[in-house]
């Protein structure tokens, strides 16, 4: 009977923590629950993402003592990218009050929230990814995929090939191979390529590779065969580093390889040593540690041992950053929602209406120290992604070089098929179109 | 023999059916009541669905004896089928979509039960493998089947039965309680009639099963359809009850490793032992989780934290299948038999 008493003692420590109530937030404290992931196949970008995220958190407490002193709390609730692990987290963590905002980094996560989130009025932020259509706030009002959609990821791609053949016209007769992952999120972009194509003329072939892609001959035999004049890579962990490798096994040359957003860190091309020298692939943030923001952090989060990353070299890689600047998108999105509503614990509503007024000029950026480090962006109640720039880095070896200017994608091209999918998804879920009037209509309790 | 004794050995005081009355009146009656969101959302809904599904295999595997390591692809046969034909098929209820959805993977278990005629043990197990890499394929290969979204990613219809809506959290356990319920009492009834029977005999001797004049063929196949509506259905209700989306990736090997673990944990041939094996899966780890989140969140951030978790739930596993090999089910017989003799004797 021992065994059964062990049982007994783990049922009543179980019960124990159901009935421990989760501490209420302070009137002065702002909560993050963070959906992150730590283990699993694509933990390093959940521990650079969340890290930087976290740091810029602590930065805030640390220097500021919070935003207009509200202190920032979060917790993490571990997913491994899984969804029902992030549906667990959500309704663990949303007991916790003073919920300003979920950033899940999971396109299947953020998905399954999406209803979800809507009912209980708290924002989920989709940073560089997500469900395209939900940047019409009309339809989806607490969904932000901020900065870039993957529409705007893939017209920035075009611009940028483009620029490079010497202008827009020059792209007639041009053949361009997407190497996708064969995955929800890698599919999202195939019809804009196919519109993109037809509309500048040149010709597109869609290749996928089957997840987690990590053989991948077939496909470059296919490519080499093609002589494609670029391959636009939209990989995902693993599937990077080996299209790399495979390509310099074709004789395809890695310089006319352009990595998405997902294909763009340094996990990427380090596993793959000398055959990503050369390549380049398309950002929203810069790398780098030069950055006042990020030597802010290195000075007063790092040098207060409070650091989030075990790995101090991986301070300003790309995930790292990124959640650096995801950090400050939520912040200053508080910041405008305090402005409105007073220095306190929000509601997510309020926070909502703060993202739906979140404007950071590239002066403002700067002022926030991380001028370069990204462009800027001009959030509306309408436009849920923000008119982010896309700039392009180029990997020497051993680090990434900014190698064009902030290019905008084509965002008047994209709005009519962004309205129309959203409009069809809203039609097929009985949603009524929201107008502005709706939007500034706020729950403050 | 186990099956057949542990089916037909029940408490000497009481009738059989007081427990599982009792236990429903409990789940319609007072759980609504007293239930939190977390407690449905996250506990009750999976536990249901993986309940069901581990019917299903247990059906196949611990009463029929087929192993199989298809389980998840015939889930998400039954969910992407119940989309379809309600998307589809105008006017059709959703009650008629989630029994057509059942039809369509007991049809798909059927053709990928054709091996087992010739295969056995480890090497059928291998060959439904085919079945979870073939169907994961074709739902991500042809977007037709999630109505061509950009994303492959489709949100789940309301549950709507005769105009009443399934809503909010209570709505959606409810839903799946009521389906999870009356497909776990035919099954029941299957188990303890002629076909249960045929089930158990093909298992403990293929050779004696067919020398009486059972229909080995005819039997094997009805198995794997029988449990492949049922882990259909279990598909619908993870889908629509549960994560409300469908998405092909939900539906992994992992997921067919986890219903063949919940069987076995839970007890083999036995229809309790589905739901006993599922509540441990389910909320053990997350016991663990939040146990370990509130005891040392503070000191380790979370990824340590879920890879100790690990090894205290495997460590745990090991160690309970050596101390009861016949799994939940036998524990709590065990229990309850020493419970009543106590009681006797006083």
């Amino acid at each position: 009977m021992t065994f059964l008493s062990t049982i007994k003692a783990a049922a009543l420590s179980a019960a124990m923590i159901v009935s421990v109530a989760l501490p209420a937030a302070h009137a002065d404290e702002q909560y993050f629950p963070l959906q992150s992931y730590r283990v699993g196949p694509y933990a390093a970008g959940g521990t650079g993402f969340f890290g930087g995220f976290i740091d810029y958190l602590n930065l805030i407490n640390i220097r500021d003592g919070g935003v207009n002193g509200v202190k920032l709390t979060w917790d993490e609730c571990e997913t491994q990218y899984e969804v029902e692990r992030g549906v667990e987290c959500y309704e663990r963590q949303k007991s916790h009050a003073g919920a300003a905002a979920w950033n899940p980094l999971s396109v299947g996560i953020a998905y399954a929230m999406i209803d979800r989130i809507t009912a209980d009025k708290v924002p989920l932020i989709t940073v560089n990814h997500g469900r395209t259509d939900s940047t019409d706030g009309r339809v989806f009002p607490y969904v932000f995929p901020l900065l870039l959609n993957p529409y705007s990821e893939t017209s920035g791609i075009v611009n940028y090939i483009a620029a490079k053949e010497g202008g827009i016209d020059k792209l007639k007769g041009k053949k361009i191979v997407v190497l996708y992952h064969g995955s929800p999120y890698g599919k999202e972009t195939i019809p804009i390529y196919e519109l993109l194509a037809q509309k500048y003329g040149f010709t597109v072939q869609q290749i996928e590779v089957p997840h987690p892609g990590n053989e991948q001959q077939s496909q470059w035999l296919t490519i080499r065969r093609a002589k494609p004049d670029f391959v636009v890579l939209r990989g995902w962990g693993v599937m990077n580093p080996v299209a790399l490798k495979t390509a310099v096994k074709v004789g395809y040359p890695v310089d006319h390889i352009v990595g998405n957003v997902w294909s763009n860190s340094e996990e990427d091309v380090i596993p793959a040593g000398d055959a990503a020298k050369g390549y380049t692939a398309i950002t929203t943030q810069a790398s780098g540690n030069t950055y006042p923001v990020v030597q802010e952090i290195v000075k007063t989060v790092y040098g207060a041992g409070k650091g989030n990353l075990e790995d101090k070299s991986r301070i300003g890689s790309v995930y790292h950053n990124l959640g650096i600047v995801n950090g400050i998108l939520n912040v200053e999105a508080i910041r405008v929602a305090q402005e409105k509503f007073g220095h306190r614990t929000l509601t997510g509503d309020e926070v909502r209406w703060g993202f739906e007024h979140l404007k950071l000029d590239p002066a403002k950026v700067e002022a926030l120290g991380a001028k370069d480090l990204f462009h800027s962006i001009n959030v509306s109640w309408d436009n849920h992604e923000g008119e982010g720039y896309v700039t392009f880095q180029q990997w020497d070896g051993k680090k990434w070089n900014v190698v064009s200017d902030w290019i905008a994608p084509d965002w008047a091209l994209l709005r009519p098929i962004i309205e129309k999918s959203a409009e069809a998804y809203a039609a097929e879920k009985g949603i009524k179109l929201r107008t502005a009037d709706d939007a500034n209509a706020v729950t403050t309790n | 023999m186990t099956a057949i004794t542990d089916e037909f050995s029940s408490a000497p005081v009481l009738p059989k059916w007081i427990a599982p009355v009792l236990l429903l009146a409990f789940a319609y009656g007072v759980v609504p009541l007293i239930g939190s969101s977390y407690l449905f959302e996250a506990i009750l809904l999976p536990f249901l669905a993986l309940s069901l599904a581990g019917v299903g295999l247990n059906i196949l595997t611990g009463y029929a004896g087929q192993v199989s390591l298809g389980s998840a692809a015939f889930m998400a046969a039954g969910a992407f089928a119940a989309y379809n034909f309600y998307l589809r098929v105008e006017g059709l209820p959703l009650i008629g979509s989630i029994v057509l959805a059942g039809i369509v993977a007991a049809a798909i278990g059927i053709v990928f039960g054709l091996p087992s005629l010739r295969l056995k043990g480890f090497y059928l197990a291998v060959s439904t493998l085919a079945a979870q890499f073939f169907v994961q394929w074709a739902l991500t290969k042809f977007s037709w089947f999630s109505n061509d979204s950009a994303s492959g990613v489709i949100d789940a219809p309301k549950l709507l039965i005769s105009g009443f809506a399934f809503d909010g959290a209570v709505g959606r356990y409810l839903f799946a309680l009521t389906v999870v319920s009356i497909l776990t009492f035919l099954a029941y009834r299957l188990v303890s009639s002629q076909t249960g029977r045929n089930f158990i005999a093909i298992r403990d001797n293929e050779t004696a099963a067919r020398i009486i004049g059972i229909p080995v063929l005819k039997t094997k196949l009805l198995a794997f359809a029988i449990s492949s509506f049922i882990i259909g259905v279990a598909g619908v209700i993870w889908a629509f009850a549960y994560l409300r989306t469908v998405e092909p990736d939900g539906f992994d090997l992992d997921r067919s490793f986890q219903i063949l673990f919940i069987i076995i944990i839970g007890g083999l041939a036995s229809i309790r032992g589905a739901f006993f094996g599922a509540a441990l899966i389910v909320v053990f780890p997350l016991a663990l989780s939040r146990l370990g989140g509130f005891l040392l969140g503070d000191v380790f951030d979370s990824g340590v934290l879920d890879m100790s978790q690990r090894i205290v739930l495997g460590a745990l596993i090991i160690l309970f299948l050596i101390l009861e090999p016949d799994g939940l089910v036998a524990l709590w017989d065990r229990v309850r038999r020493r419970l009543l003799f106590a009681w006797q004797s006083t």
